[in-house]
């Protein structure tokens, strides 16, 4: 596979990003830190994508790691943001492992299907539990950093920022690196033909678990970057409309590139603030129109408009059998 | 004794309605390769047109036998116009793409269509109740229950039978099963695809929305609705197999059967004893209960 940006050059731009949040009037700031953890997870989805499953079912550890955080940081009086966001990725990640050995066999709209179905036994179960605040959920405190407490609202955001941007470019960076290793391969593989790859002598199942399990934890991480940046959670973090959004970064970023699940993650955040001032009432139907939009004229998503031709050779591979034409020849 | 049965008739009566949407979503898939998102929306639809057409032959103080009529009518007018519009001019783009873009496609349809039902219909609740009373009260085995209830479940088996017949034993059917089976062979056999792409499609809708307008007398008509029936009617073609018609009974029988039971012995799981059953029967038949195996691409 060609190279892309340099590992190095990735954090670069993760600094920049950081030291641009001060520049940000503090509105932007929580759409950025917003768009930043959606992208962490629409990431996971990514990787999860590159062996041809996709989950619709992301609200699952979503849900999972907020939930897990807020538990166990008012059980514990754990308000470290880092230590937080750590948390939730741990509780996403393990719930991961244990699911994804279990839905590995399954392959496209099953594995979608079973992945949507498991979140929604979450909402279902969270809804119903009292204990936990039943539809309405509950509220957490302000997280702190290393000891700091941040009493100026605008500090707080930008430290929420810039922990967000920091992790989920780091994410951003080991996925790049993810994509070219050995497992990221045969990801690929497995996408083109998983009992091909079993021939060969790798477990595709294993490669299926590991790619799911490394979303979860991402899923998780994320999850909890909602959590302290709303500092609420309810079951609609497990709702499958939540889930939905995300996949939707993850189309709208197309599959070839990292950055642009970055900025397909901020473009929906823009679109969706634009449209909350504009038509309060039709955001969805923006959405809608906005969907359809990108898969009609880009369909390989956003990532397209910069990388052309690049892989060219790589897509060759994967060019799927094309359909027949439907209409009979007279 | 009495309890059970109670059970296994509120089921039948949830499950005649489920059968009917899931019928839609099920024959969809089989024929388009489509997991339609925007069937819930489709179901709605048919929910509030259904309320808008009670009220307005309520208005005019006509008997509530002309509103359930009215009703009927003007859903399955629009529902399969709307059907046949969405899939000639939307979804005919999207051929050929992959199966998880055309999810991506209805589900784009389905936060447009949430949205426009919000703004015809505002996002107060809206009843129809008037057509319920129709039938009036009917006593079984010492329970009584809403005649009209209990006429949704013939009307339900009527419809399934139609379309199983229709399937297999006309023409038109055995064309359909065709391009069910083999696409590709069908055209080269002279088969119009395009048109039974359109008409499969439209004919899904029409089931959702007469569902729909089925219940509206039964419910009361809010947003969420659309999102509430899609998760059900996902796991009954799941349970089922997805494109079989008998698996859409079993399916529906199956969760209206979950769903009863778990309201009158543990509410707090409902969504979940439905799942729970989806996940049981995934894990011993990956494809679903009435799914034929098929060969594996090496």
């Amino acid at each position: 596979m060609k190279q892309g940006l340099h590992p190095v050059v990735m954090i670069m731009l993760v600094a920049a990003a950081v030291l641009f949040g001060r520049l940000l009037p503090t509105w932007t700031l929580s759409l950025a830190t917003i768009a930043a953890s959606n992208a962490l997870i629409a990431l996971g989805i990514v990787i999860l994508a590159r062996t041809g499953n996709v989950s619709f079912g992301q609200g699952l550890f979503y849900a999972a790691g907020g939930y897990g955080v807020a538990l166990i940081a008012n059980a514990w009086g754990i308000t470290d943001a880092l230590v937080q966001m750590l948390i939730g990725a741990i509780c996403a990640g393990l719930l991961g492992l244990v699911i994804g050995p279990l839905l590995a066999r399954y392959t496209g709209i099953f594995f979608g299907m079973l992945t949507l179905a498991l979140s929604m036994v979450l909402y279902g179960a969270l809804v119903k539990t009292t204990a936990l605040g039943g539809s309405d959920g509950f509220n957490i405190g302000r997280p702190t950093l290393f000891g700091m407490n941040f009493t100026d609202t605008r500090e707080a955001d930008f430290m929420l920022y810039a922990v967000s941007v920091v992790t989920t470019g780091l994410a951003g960076v080991s996925a790049t690196i993810l994509f070219r290793s050995e497992l990221g391969l045969a990801s690929l593989a497995v996408r083109e033909n998983n009992l091909r790859v079993e021939y060969l002598g790798i477990s595709s199942s294993r490669v299926i678990t590991i790619n799911f399990a490394i979303a979860a934890l991402f899923a998780g991480a994320s999850g909890a970057f909602a959590l302290m940046a709303q500092r609420h959670i309810d079951p609609q973090f497990a709702y499958w409309t939540t889930s939905g959004e995300f996949v939707f970064v993850a189309v709208l970023a197309g599959y070839q590139s990292v950055a642009a699940v970055f900025v397909a993650s901020l473009a929906l955040e823009l679109v969706r603030s634009f449209s909350n001032l504009y038509l309060p009432n039709t955001w969805q139907l923006v959405l809608g129109v906005f969907l359809l939009g990108v898969i009609l004229f880009l369909p390989r998503g956003i990532g397209s408009l910069w990388i052309r031709q690049r892989r060219k050779g790589v897509e060759a591979a994967s060019v799927r059998p094309v359909r027949v034409q439907t209409e009979p020849v007279q | 004794m009495n309890f059970f049965l109670t059970i296994v008739l509120d089921g039948l009566i949830q499950a005649s309605w489920l059968f009917i949407v899931a019928l839609g979503l099920t024959l969809v898939f089989g024929v388009l390769k489509i997991l339609n998102i925007a069937h819930g929306s489709f179901y709605a639809l048919g929910a509030y047109i259904a309320a808008t057409a009670v009220t307005t032959v309520a208005a005019h103080s006509l008997a509530p036998s002309v509103g359930f009529i009215a009703m009927l009518i003007s859903v399955a007018l629009i529902g399969s116009t709307v059907g046949l519009l969405l899939e000639r001019g939307l979804l005919k783009m999207f051929y050929g793409r992959d199966e998880v873009v055309l999810l991506l496609v209805t589900y784009a349809v389905f936060l447009i269509l949430e949205d426009l039902t919000k703004l015809i219909w505002g996002v107060n609740p809206i009843y129809a109740t008037q057509p319920y009373e129709l039938f009036g009260n009917l006593e079984f085995a010492g329970l009584s229950y809403v005649g009209y209830d209990l006429v949704l479940l013939p009307v339900s088996a009527a419809i399934g039978f139609l379309v199983w017949f229709g399937l297999n034993r006309t023409i038109t059917g055995k064309i359909v099963l065709a391009v069910i089976h083999n696409e590709e062979m069908s055209v080269s056999m002279g088969v119009r695809v395009n048109r039974v792409y359109a008409v499969a499609f439209a004919f899904g809708v029409l089931l959702a929305s007469l569902a729909g307008a089925l219940t509206a007398p039964k419910i009361s008509m809010q947003p969420g609705l659309s999102s509430d029936v899609i998760i059900l009617s996902f796991a009954i073609v799941v349970i089922g197999g997805l494109g079989s018609v008998e698996g859409a009974a079993v399916g529906a029988i199956l969760v209206g059967l979950a769903r009863a039971a778990s309201v009158h012995l543990l509410p707090q799981a409902e969504l979940f004893m439905i799942y729970l059953i989806m996940a049981g029967v995934l894990m011993f038949r990956p494809e679903g209960l009435f799914k034929r195996e098929t060969a594996r691409r090496i």
